[in-house]
């Protein structure tokens, strides 16, 4: 399907000539499922301490290989299949035996992109996402990615060089304490000492970086270290004595929570990105027809709930629906899935939900009464919770669905609230094209197999919102860090995870000049993404604050990407190695994204040209309460039982 | 307010005591008192941390605490049921017409002079954080010249022991 390109030749050249690596070149191709837990959702889920637990995979027997060699041998030996970095000095002596791996090794332009890629890479496909970067400066530009994973909890391993164990601490070329600056933004982080050490902690890092609560996990390797002789074998045995994720949930908090949920009258099903974490989605389903309960998926939970099913009321919290943000706010109870009451979710803490009892399940138990207190406390795995919550819902129910409260008057309100405040926007009066109908008509023409992947700001709240999402795993955007320029890079990564699947980053014109040269690495390495710039000239959100809060004084929110026409988005990527498309009107709209959607063979960007004044709708005001919602600018909702 | 003693049995590797105290500093909590050491399981130390935190937010750093994948066990010791001392060195000045009234009070306190000079004592105590200040109040006059205190440390009474079932998993 994708083009030959000069560097998918070349490795192809360099992969069937004969393997000069040590040892048997057969277990090259080795693969094997993940070690833990999110790698592959359908695997079992390892509950025993991690120190007796297997790493698994066909032994290999003791080789005498570099410090290099070991770690290209671990990642072989761990089933990683791709890899996203840039070689320097530190680093450099594993790019050696990387040369002759089965593993690919795909060459940034920037090692942000490498951490985004490994990002996009795991959430398209549950795997651990790699990059690779030097010491100093390389490792220092994963730092935002790796506090982007952390966030949003994605499971990737960040390899980094760091200069010879010897000059550590002398303020060294290149050298940065990478440990100590990414201390509080990984799950865990290594400075290896031996290169005897190297297969252990590749396998600890893969199986932290996996299994509980998944985040990411960087490994510092001295460049001495890389270079010194050793033995690998595999599989090692994993000393973490103090890691014991809780992954099956206490049998009376979940009859407890079964109880609430068949007598609570106006129940929700609050489902956030844990849910897709764990695999659970299916059972979700489930659970929400047996119970009759509506749903609302949050910001990293968009596909976990099929955005047709009647029960869906949509995305909770600042550009929520309004029926998904009154029904948290009116609930009696709250069953929170996998989610973690973030302040996007929540507005004012201390008026969110004030009616509400809390079922709070999470793999993580400080996410249980962080924000808000809970009623239910339950630690456990998403796919566990949910499957002991249908068996007790069904033992408590004897089968007769929805249990015994009457719910009819809940739902009566939810629907008036869907009907009355749907999602929707006003057709610009100034001619201009709407952003919101471009991505309504990207998501109804592309249809809910594609994976779309967001910026950050308005596109991404409207990408959210305007594109109906069927099926897990098909929407990827930068939930809890924010980051402007994620797009790009991690379209790049799932197209890598999931290469007959259709790809579309959602970018803004801001966001795009944060890391569009990955499309350079995209068009070299046959990775065709298609991304959609809804380029309105401005740093949209932002602008929209200024709009709302700060007087419509456009301070430093202007790109000239539409006065000047700086950069021309078109030529940009033609330059990149993409074909570009411009689309600035309506009746182009249709035509442009079919013609898009008719290039298989390279990266296309397709430069919408919209209005800079269209606005994120709904909205709670940061800081104000839930109950302050406005559906557009001046226009509260009413709700006719304000009294409830 | 109130002071808590958290007793945590950590991995003995590099870099465990900048998490754990760095966890602290990141969550907003002013670290009253630390002390770590070697347990007697070489393999494990136990940081003994005292902090004056509200019982909620005090859960929540305890919470995270344990998420440190070096950390192995959390205990939080209730004054009624352990023992705690602090060590203190201080030097006094104590030329000889004031050396047998230092050497008084050091005995009322059952410290004991560890140095002397000509003109100073070293004084080397143990006790409470209560006794210790007392013992100050009372060496005051004579003219502190230099002084150092430990962080505190802390064990349960009875015959149960933290480390057991911490033992069985690292060793």
């Amino acid at each position: 399907m994708t083009r030959p390109t000069p560097e998918t030749l070349a490795n192809s050249v360099r992969r069937h000539r004969p393997a000069v690596v040590e040892g048997d070149p057969s277990d090259q191709h080795h693969r094997r499922p993940r070690a833990g837990a999110a790698g592959d959702p359908g695997a079992p889920l390892a509950e025993s301490p991690a120190r007796t637990s297997a790493v698994g995979g066909r032994a290999v027997a003791p080789v005498a290989v570099t410090g290099a060699g070991a770690l290209v041998k671990s990642l072989e030996a761990l089933g990683v299949e791709v890899a996203f970095g840039i070689p320097g000095g530190a680093i450099l002596p594993a790019y050696d035996p990387l040369y002759d791996s089965s593993m690919r090794h795909i060459l940034v332009r920037h090692e942000q992109g490498a951490g985004h890629a490994a990002t996009g890479y795991a959430q398209a496909t549950g795997k651990v996402g790699v990059c690779i970067a030097t010491s100093g400066p390389g490792a220092t530009n994963l730092v935002t990615p790796i506090a982007d994973a952390y966030m949003d909890s994605v499971p990737i391993v960040a390899i980094t060089g760091q200069v010879a164990r010897p000059m550590i601490g002398s303020d060294a070329f290149q050298e940065a304490d990478i440990q100590g600056i990414t201390l509080p933004i990984t799950k865990h982080n290594y400075l290896i000492q031996t290169a005897d050490e190297i297969p252990r902690v590749l396998a600890e890092a893969f199986h932290l970086a996996a299994t509980g609560r998944p985040g990411p996990v960087l490994v510092d390797i001295p460049k001495d270290v890389l270079q010194a002789q050793t033995t690998f074998s595999w599989p090692p045995t994993l000393e973490l004595p103090g890691y014991r994720p809780t992954l099956h949930p206490h049998g009376k908090q979940i009859r407890e929570a079964a109880r609430l949920m068949t007598t609570a009258r106006r129940p929700v099903l609050y489902v956030g990105g844990g849910v897709l974490k764990a695999g659970a989605t299916e059972g979700l389903r489930q659970l929400a027809e047996l119970t009759g309960i509506p749903v609302v998926t949050t910001l990293m939970a968009r596909g976990a709930f099929p955005d047709s099913h009647p029960q869906h009321l949509g995305m909770p919290g600042m550009h929520g629906t309004v029926a998904a943000v009154y029904a948290l706010q009116k609930a009696d109870l709250i069953v929170a899935l996998g989610a973690r009451f973030d302040d996007r979710v929540t507005g004012r803490l201390d008026s969110f939900a004030p009616g509400a009892a809390v079922v709070h399940a999470d793999i993580d138990p400080a996410e249980i009464g962080k924000n808000r207190a809970a009623d239910v406390p339950i630690v456990g795995d998403a796919r566990y919770v949910i499957d002991e919550l249908i068996e007790a819902i069904r033992a408590a129910t004897s089968g007769q669905p929805g249990g015994t409260a009457d719910r009819t008057e809940w739902w009566a309100q939810l629907n008036d609230l869907r009907k009355r405040y749907p999602l929707g926007y006003d057709e610009p009066t100034d001619g201009t094209l709407a952003p919101q109908y471009v991505i309504e008509r990207l998501g109804a023409i592309v249809g809910p197999d594609a994976i779309y992947v967001a910026g950050v700001g308005q596109h991404q709240m409207w990408a959210s919102q305007f594109i109906s999402y069927e099926k897990p795993y098909t929407w990827l955007n930068s939930g809890g860090l924010g980051t402007m320029g994620y797009a790009v890079p991690a379209a790049m990564g799932a197209k890598v995870g999931k290469p007959e699947t259709t790809v579309w980053a959602i970018d803004g014109d801001g966001c795009f000049q944060m890391t569009n040269q990955e499309l350079a690495t995209c068009a070299l390495e046959g990775i065709p993404i298609k991304v959609a710039v809804i380029n309105n000239g401005n740093l949209g959100m932002v602008r929209q604050w200024q709009t709302l809060f700060y007087g419509e004084r456009y301070s430093n929110t202007e790109l000239g990407t539409h006065k000047h026409r700086i950069p021309d988005f078109v030529k940009l990527a033609e330059a990149l190695g993409c074909v570009g498309l411009r689309c600035e009107s309506k009746a182009d709209v249709d035509r442009t994204i079919k013609a898009a959607m008719e290039i298989n063979d390279a990266p296309v960007v397709v430069d919408f040209v919209v209005g800079k004044d269209a606005m994120v709708w709904p909205m709670v005001a940061a800081g104000t309460s839930n109950d302050e919602i406005m559906f557009a600018r001046g226009v509260r909702p009413t709700f006719d039982d304000d009294e409830l | 307010m109130s002071k808590h003693t958290l007793s945590v049995l950590v991995e003995n590797k590099p870099g465990v005591l900048a998490r754990v105290s760095g966890l602290f500093s990141r969550r907003g909590f002013n670290i009253d008192s630390l002390a770590v050491g070697e347990t007697e399981i070489p393999e494990i130390s136990r940081i003994t941390i005292v902090v004056n935190a509200e019982t909620s937010p005090l859960e929540q750093v305890t919470k995270q605490l344990n998420k440190l994948v070096n950390v192995l066990k959390i205990v939080e010791l209730d004054p009624a049921v352990s023992v705690a001392r602090e060590l203190l060195l201080v030097k006094v000045r104590a030329d000889r017409t004031q050396r047998s009234q230092v050497l008084e009070t050091v005995n009322l306190f059952r410290a004991r002079v560890v140095d002397v000079a000509p003109d100073t004592l070293t004084i080397e105590a143990t006790g409470t954080a209560d006794k210790l200040d007392a013992l100050l109040r009372d060496l005051e006059p004579f003219g502190i010249k230099e002084m150092v205190q430990s962080g505190l440390v802390a064990i349960g009474r009875g015959s149960r022991s933290i480390t057991t079932g911490a033992a069985l998993r690292a060793a």
